[in-house]
């Protein structure tokens, strides 16, 4: 009886560790890569500078289509885009030197934390995209 | 399609001490931190991204915008009653900018192509008409600010920035290496001189007055060596694209941002070096085979001033008024915007410093003159201060302007002592 209960007890642990610790892990390591990658640009709350680099909180490009958000980041921007309405005086150098699941796991944690509360992205989003852009 | 209309006309009673009032600081001087003696006061209030500022004899101002105020780029600001607040305003302009400079019986504005000037009658009404004296410099969206002064030759000299960090084949990409020669410095990256009185001046019309300025906001006319000084922000993100050689903290201080006095000629080195203030050296840039230990730019010439890196300085004066002690008498003022390059570590700036001259040079150390601007303790990012010092300028009387870009408040910093 005691070994069957430790059994199951384990069983159901590693259920839900297996359905649970993907989603955490990407959002952790997209914050390193974030610390690494974006954060001198767009500030550790995400905030940006202003009129220089936009923030990463509830922007159009944050909260809208995977694809787009995903080609941004992987092509980054000399273009001068007017972000929601606004202008920004810097360019954004382009991503694309970071793995799918590196792109993936960035865009994940941007996407659950600032305020934002877009869903998750995968490596197969963004090598679908980078496909289409190549 | 002209457009003129000419500012109310200030009448000689302006000296009449019955009607005017005495200027006092406002309580808590306006959220300032200032050294014993000073007060200050806000004269104008949510005036938006006020740039630069220029001030006429009769102490009204004029205020350049970067985005557009209810379709308008410059505002005339006027205080009737004398109480050091203004009571009328009036826009004009159709495009935003940052320069804004005032001499004799013109106004000189900026936006980030052009450069326009406006003919001031006695009375120091403006004709809004204007005239295109300087057109076509380069915007390429990154550094595209164009700040102006003039000499006492009616020379009017022009900022052109750098649209790149330091001049990589890919702008910020990590490893990525520095263009050689760099190519930016034809039409950038430097200082333009162009005549005050001539119209639609090109680049073929211009004296290249100096190279190897990244970017140059804040630059003064200094009345008593008879040359130009300018502040040059700094390169950024050492550690972001040169990891192996910069750590964050580093790269958080690194490196200086440095003032020049500059000279026909003057070449301060962007992007080949930059300059560290800590081993007081010109540096080799990573870019360009320097690892944070080699030196470089024996022919760039040394800053005047090294201050602390990224803090964004965006003001310059020399200040040659009577109010303030004889400490200040022509010594710089520098505003500085603050920095955003200095994350994750704690941004600094977000002030006005003071550097005391004598016969032309620096005779002391730096200080820290006006404080507070950000209403925060410590600033960990920009978009938390509620207030980035910009653009200075003398009042008649000697009293300091200092604009804010954040919220476009306009501050009078008066000395109150006797
Ligand atoms: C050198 C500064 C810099 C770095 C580093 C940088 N960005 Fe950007 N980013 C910008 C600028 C500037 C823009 C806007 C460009 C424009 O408007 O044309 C931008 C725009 C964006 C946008 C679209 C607009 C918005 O605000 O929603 C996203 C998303 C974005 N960046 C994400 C990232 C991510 C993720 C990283 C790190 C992997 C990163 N950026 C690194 C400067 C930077």
């Amino acid at each position: 009886m005691k070994k069957l209960s430790v059994v199951i007890i384990i069983i159901t642990c590693a259920v839900c560790a297996a359905s649970t610790q993907p989603a955490q892990t990407s959002k952790q390591k997209g914050s390193a890569i974030y610390k690494k990658y974006c954060l001198t640009c767009h500030q550790a709350d995400g905030s940006g500078v202003p009129r220089m680099n936009p923030p990463l909180i509830k922007t159009s490009y944050i909260t809208g289509d995977k694809s787009k958000l995903i080609k941004w980041v992987l092509q980054g921007s000399v273009e001068k885009v007017a972000i929601d309405g606004q202008n920004y005086s810097n360019n954004m150098p382009p991503q694309k030197n970071l793995t799918d699941q590196q792109i993936a796991d960035v865009l994940t944690y941007i996407r659950s934390s600032f305020g934002n509360k877009s869903p998750a992205i995968t490596s197969t989003d963004v090598k679908t995209v980078r496909a289409s852009i190549n | 399609m002209k457009k003129h209309f000419y500012l109310p006309i200030l009448l000689f009673l302006q000296t009449t001490v019955i009607i005017a009032q005495q200027v006092k600081p406002d309580a808590n001087n306006a959220g300032l931190k200032l050294p014993a003696g000073f007060g200050a006061l806000k004269v104008a209030d949510n005036l938006g991204s006020a740039r630069h500022i220029a001030i006429t004899p009769q102490g009204d101002i004029f205020v350049k915008l970067g985005d557009l105020k209810d379709g308008k780029g410059i505002y005339w600001l006027h205080d009737s009653n004398k109480d050091g607040k203004a009571d009328k305003m009036l826009g004009f302009g159709d495009y935003g900018g940052t320069g804004m400079y005032l001499k004799g019986n013109y106004l000189y504005a900026s936006s980030n192509t052009e450069v326009v000037r406006y003919k001031l009658a006695n009375d120091y009404s403006v004709d809004t008409t204007g005239e295109k004296i300087i057109t076509g410099l380069l915007d390429r969206g990154e550094h595209e600010s164009k700040s102006i002064v003039l000499d006492k030759d009616d020379n009017i000299y022009v900022n052109v920035g750098a649209y790149s960090n330091s001049c990589q084949e890919q702008d910020r990409q990590e490893g990525s290496m520095g263009k050689k020669p760099c190519p930016i410095l034809d039409s950038a990256g430097g200082i333009w001189q162009f005549k005050a009185d001539k119209e639609n001046q090109t680049y073929g019309d211009a004296i290249h007055y100096a190279t190897g300025l990244r970017n140059v906001v804040g630059l003064d006319w200094n009345t008593q060596t008879n040359t130009l000084f300018v502040m040059q922000h700094g390169r950024d993100q050492l550690a972001d694209n040169f990891p192996t050689y910069f750590n964050v903290k580093q790269s958080a201080e690194l490196p200086a941002e440095c003032m020049y006095e500059l000279h026909k000629g003057s070449n301060c080195g962007w992007p080949y070096i930059y300059y560290d203030e800590f081993q007081h050296k010109k540096m080799l840039a990573p870019e360009y085979g320097g690892d944070g230990k080699k030196t470089g730019g024996e022919d760039a010439q040394n800053p005047i001033v090294a201050f602390p890196g990224h803090m964004a300085p965006d003001g310059l004066l020399f200040y040659t008024g009577n109010m303030f002690p004889e400490k200040y008498k022509n010594g710089a003022f520098i505003a500085f915007h603050g920095s955003w390059n200095r994350a994750p570590e704690p941004q600094k700036g977000y002030f006005v410093a003071f550097v005391p001259f004598k016969d032309g040079k620096p005779s002391g150390d730096w200080e820290i003159f006006a404080d507070g601007f950000s209403g925060k303790t410590t600033v960990t990012s920009p978009s938390q201060a509620v207030h980035r010092p910009c653009g200075l300028a003398q009042g008649p009387d000697g009293s300091l302007y200092v604009s804010d870009d954040a919220k476009g408040t306009i501050y009078r910093i008066i000395y109150t002592a006797k």
